[in-house]
């Protein structure tokens, strides 16, 4: 008897598309995916149980290398937690400060979402010009502390150090050049034929099912779902600043694409009205020396970019966490994959996992 | 018997042996092109390490690919994976046979080799190892037989990987053979032969290149622009380039066909790769560009100019004119290749099946209609 | 568990926090609400395990709650802090997109025991369940594919407990744990000799 079976893949875990040590076991009709599962793991360093047996500054290190390609947005959501739980405030001028180093920290992402997706897609160039862009913010990071990816740059009461000279006007120049750039990739891309038919109603994921699975950040607001925690709950002085928060219609991988590109635009007009604002004074509050909070327990989230961050700290009132929570948007939004694979072909999959902008780093922590 | 086992045999082996050697040394150039232009449109260097600006980089290249481990996979067909990228090889190089390279022949005066004392008599050689009258049909034939070595090559590996990549191009070259086939018959038609050497020397005749065919008197009214769009687009989808590559789509299918292969193994299937280039372009220029026929903007005072640069030399200067002419038109028909590369996502599967059957080969045959309608009613 | 509030700040008088989620759970609910209180301004709920799916359906479906986002799920092991009780928590974090509020709810599992699977409610519960079984060996009943997550399928432990060393074991993944250098360990295929 003549039949057909259906072709087992293993996509990864050494594989080119799949943005670090993913891998997905496909089962292939054809061309056709009927079957997706991630498997996940292979970078699980345990941050969780470090984060029980380290002091709460010893922590904030690991949390550099859970989110790699958005350090500052996850040492920022850390810090913010521990701050609860002290009960202290930033100083004013640190408060500015985060939001504008979180607000580049989150361009820079898109920019490497923006690459890593055009690439997967077989646009190569648009890979290069975006990490152009990245590096001019990678030396602004590094410029300020000294690290481009592990940064630890923020400390509880405010920051440690304060800008130095001319890298407030630098930070400026980057935003006076950067929607030239931006216009580049859309002059590639937007409206480029193949791209928009490898992207349109690819993945397509309802506002409710996106809930539902817990999808957060750009891909939940590109099905509809209007909800931005720097809006929703402002944190540091986000409450301060004007900005939009792009939606998209339909939630396929072209509205994510659009609603990323138009959310690098609104953090450059952040950074600018921060970098205006930003009041002179002290950039550190007094905080004691060793971290010490009272017994208790914080959730705090804020917006990431690749969606909402989480930290869930229970003190025992000694110096270390009783339990030190790391909610990671990627691993959520990882887990609608197979919904949004299924049916599509075995090119779809690589434009799927570019688009959920996942971070293996911040996935398996 | 003597002068004719000269002409027939000793002067076409040198000849293969000429073009061989020069085509090789071309891809390796072609290769280097490739990665300067490219590093330029994106903002960066390339090779700069070997020679001036990486000008030897093609030739570490060659000494690595040589010098690296062949590795075969313990379930793979040993033969087949063997014989495969030679399958690849063979018609890219076979099809170099009928390609003039330039119109004029040289004279060869009679001329003793030396120590052996063998008296050569008097020659004409041309550019052209042989002049069929089916020329291009040997080409279209010739160069299909490739897609066996993409087949077996993915099929002998035993990897995944590798099989889909072999699936995807033999569908993907079987259903751009058509649009091909279709784009070149107008140029049959206008030439009236299937001779390569014919349709330059139609050209020559009619006085443009067939790409600024005019049925009507009109300028830019310009059919074979149309020709020239499908065949350009059905030749990168041929040889697998950008934004066609998904038999070796390396962010789906790691690297398609060739995944397992390496070392001299998998050089030969690059060198078939870019030799298909070097093909696609060369009939693009003899086809639509009028092959070694001068560029003279339709001035008439500039063929003589342009017709030959060295007159000193007499007709070997011509030739080598035309053979510059040539060279150029590829050039530039190559740099347009690498720029898709460059700019263009890549398509899907079921994107690239439905281009090929529903827009070109559609746009095909309405071309060769609209073309013998035009020669129709010019009479 | 620990219910210290937190000390005065500044001598500035807090107010009190309120939380209308919470307020509704307690008015529609009164008997499935085991305990309440806020945590630095912020309502939890603790919930029976027994009746944890009615609350949690409750939460998500009520329209003065409407907790469409589950947030986040974790585990947490207070075999220290409660020695004499459930040995596990489960701890979810919930959001409404609607009415912008947050609540956590959480449900005490002994070891050993069951918590009821929430993924029919939200379907982001699978994997973050799967972590919590994979990292402290909670079961969730009705979870439709409880297996390891982050660990190897092989791994025979659950890391995250409070009495899995932080180090590893003497032998995990099938290597062998010995001193070397520096204070660091290296790990070898055979067992070490016994001095």
């Amino acid at each position: 008897m003549l039949g057909t079976r259906e072709l087992e893949i293993n996509l990864g875990p050494q594989h080119p598309s799949t943005h670090g040590v993913l891998r997905v076991k496909l089962k292939l009709d054809g061309e056709t995916i009927v079957e997706s599962d991630p498997v996940i793991g292979y970078l699980h360093r345990g941050c969780e149980k470090l984060g029980e047996n380290r002091n709460y500054i010893q922590t904030e290190v690991y949390t550099d290398r859970m989110d790699y390609i958005a350090a500052i947005n996850e040492n920022l959501v850390y810090i913010e937690a521990v701050e609860k739980l002290l009960g202290v405030e930033a100083a004013p001028r640190a408060q500015y400060m985060r939001v504008i180093l979180a607000e580049l920290q989150r361009i820079a992402s898109h920019l490497v979402w923006l690459a890593t997706h055009a690439l997967d897609i077989g646009a190569m160039s648009v890979f290069l010009y975006c990490f152009r862009e990245r590096e001019a913010i990678l030396d602004l990071i590094e410029g300020y502390c000294g690290a481009r990816l592990t940064t630890n740059a923020i400390r509880a009461g405010g920051m440690r150090l304060d800008f130095p000279d001319g890298w407030t006007g630098a930070a400026k120049d980057f935003c006076d050049e950067f929607p030239a750039r931006l216009k580049e990739y859309d002059t590639l891309l937007k409206t480029n034929r193949i791209w928009m038919g490898r992207t349109k109603d690819i993945g397509v994921i309802s506002g409710e099912k996106a809930l539902s699975y817990g999808i957060t950040g750009p891909c939940l607001r590109a099905s509809g779902v209007n909800y931005d925690v720097r809006k929703a709950m402002p944190y540091e002085v986000y409450s301060e600043m004007e900005f939009d928060v792009p939606l998209g219609s339909v939630g396929d991988t072209y509205d994510r694409y659009l609603v990323r590109l138009e959310e690098m635009r609104q953090s450059r007009l952040i950074v600018l009205q921060a970098l205006a604002k930003m009041p002179e004074g002290p950039v550190m509050n007094k905080v004691p020396k060793r971290i010490k909070p009272p017994a208790g327990e914080v959730y705090v989230v804020n917006e990431g970019p690749r969606g909402e961050l989480g930290v869930y700290l229970v003190s025992n009132g000694t110096d270390t966490a009783e339990r030190c929570r790391f909610k990671s948007p990627c691993f959520v939004n990882l887990q609608a994959l197979p919904e949004l694979a299924k049916g599509h072909m075995v090119a779809d999959i690589v434009a799927l996992i570019g688009t959920l902008d996942i971070v293996l780093g911040c996935i398996d922590r | 018997m003597k002068e004719q086992l000269i002409q027939y045999l000793a002067v076409p082996m040198l000849q293969i042996a000429a073009i061989i050697g020069v085509m090789l040394l071309c891809v390796m150039y072609l290769v280097l092109w490739e990665r300067k232009l490219i590093a330029f449109m994106q903002v960066r260097m390339g090779p700069m390490r070997v020679g001036y600006h990486g000008l030897l980089q093609p030739i570490a290249d060659v000494v690595k690919l040589l010098l690296k481990e062949d590795v075969v996979p313990k379930a793979a067909d040993r033969w087949v994976h063997l014989i495969s990228p030679i399958i690849l090889m063979i018609p890219a190089l076979a099809c170099f046979a009928v390609i003039p390279f330039t119109g004029t022949s040289f004279e060869v005066g009679a001329f003793t080799i030396p120590l052996v004392n063998y008296d050569v008599p008097a020659l004409t050689v041309t550019s052209w190892v042989a002049d069929l009258n089916i020329g291009l049909l040997y080409f279209l034939a010739i160069s299909s037989l490739g897609v066996y070595g993409l087949v077996l090559a993915g099929w002998s590996s035993n990897s995944k990987y590798s099989m889909l990549g072999s699936l995807r191009s033999a569908a993907q070259m079987i259903s751009y053979e058509v649009p091909l086939g279709l784009s070149i018959v107008a140029i049959l038609m206008l030439s009236g032969t299937a001779s390569l050497v014919g349709i330059v020397e139609a050209q020559q005749e009619a006085g443009h290149w067939w790409l600024f065919w005019a049925p009507l008197g009109v300028p830019l009214l310009w059919p074979q622009f149309i020709g020239l769009f499908l065949y350009f687009v059905a030749a990168v989808a041929e040889t697998n380039r950008a934004p066609f590559d998904l038999p070796e789509a390396e962010t789906e299918l790691v690297a398609g066909f060739h995944t397992e292969y390496s070392g001299m193994k998998f050089a030969f299937m690059f060198l078939a790769e870019y030799l298909n280039m070097i093909l696609a372009a060369l009939i693009v220029s003899v086809l639509f560009l009028g092959g070694w026929l001068p560029v003279t903007f339709g001035i008439p005072g500039l063929s003589e100019l342009f017709g030959n640069f060295l007159p000193f030399l007499g007709g070997a200067g011509a030739a080598i004119t035309g053979f510059f002419w040539l060279a150029l038109k590829v050039f530039l028909v190559l740099t347009v290749y690498l720029w898709l590369r460059a700019t263009f996502p890549r398509y899907r599967y079921d994107q690239l099946m439905s281009l090929g059957w529903k827009w070109l080969i559609p746009m095909g045959l309405a071309h060769v209609m609209v073309t013998a309608l035009f020669m129709l009613l010019r009479g | 568990m620990a219910t210290t509030e937190p000390p005065e700040e500044n001598g500035s008088v807090e107010q009190a926090p309120t939380s209308a989620a919470l307020d509704r759970l307690l008015a529609a609910m009164p008997d499935a609400v085991v305990e309440s209180e806020f945590q630095r301004g912020a309502p939890i709920a603790r919930v029976a395990p027994a009746r944890l799916l009615e609350v949690m359906t409750f939460l998500r479906d009520d329209p003065a709650c409407r907790f469409e986002l589950l947030s986040d799920l974790c585990g947490m092991d207070l075999g220290m802090v409660r020695p004499d009780g459930e040995r596990f928590d489960v701890v979810y974090h919930l959001y409404s997109v609607e009415h912008s509020h947050v609540l956590t709810v959480k449900t005490a599992v002994a070891d050993g025991t069951d918590a009821p699977s929430v993924t029919g409610i939200w379907l982001t519960a699978n994997w973050h369940e799967r972590e919590a079984f994979d990292m402290f060996g909670i079961g969730f009943a009705g979870h439709p594919d409880l297996r390891r997550i982050l660990m190897p399928d092989e791994f025979d432990a659950f890391p995250l407990r409070k009495d899995f060393p932080l180090e590893g074991r003497e032998k995990d993944h099938g290597y062998w744990r010995q001193p070397g250098d520096d204070d660091r360990y290296t790990y070898v295929a055979e067992p070490p000799e016994k001095k």
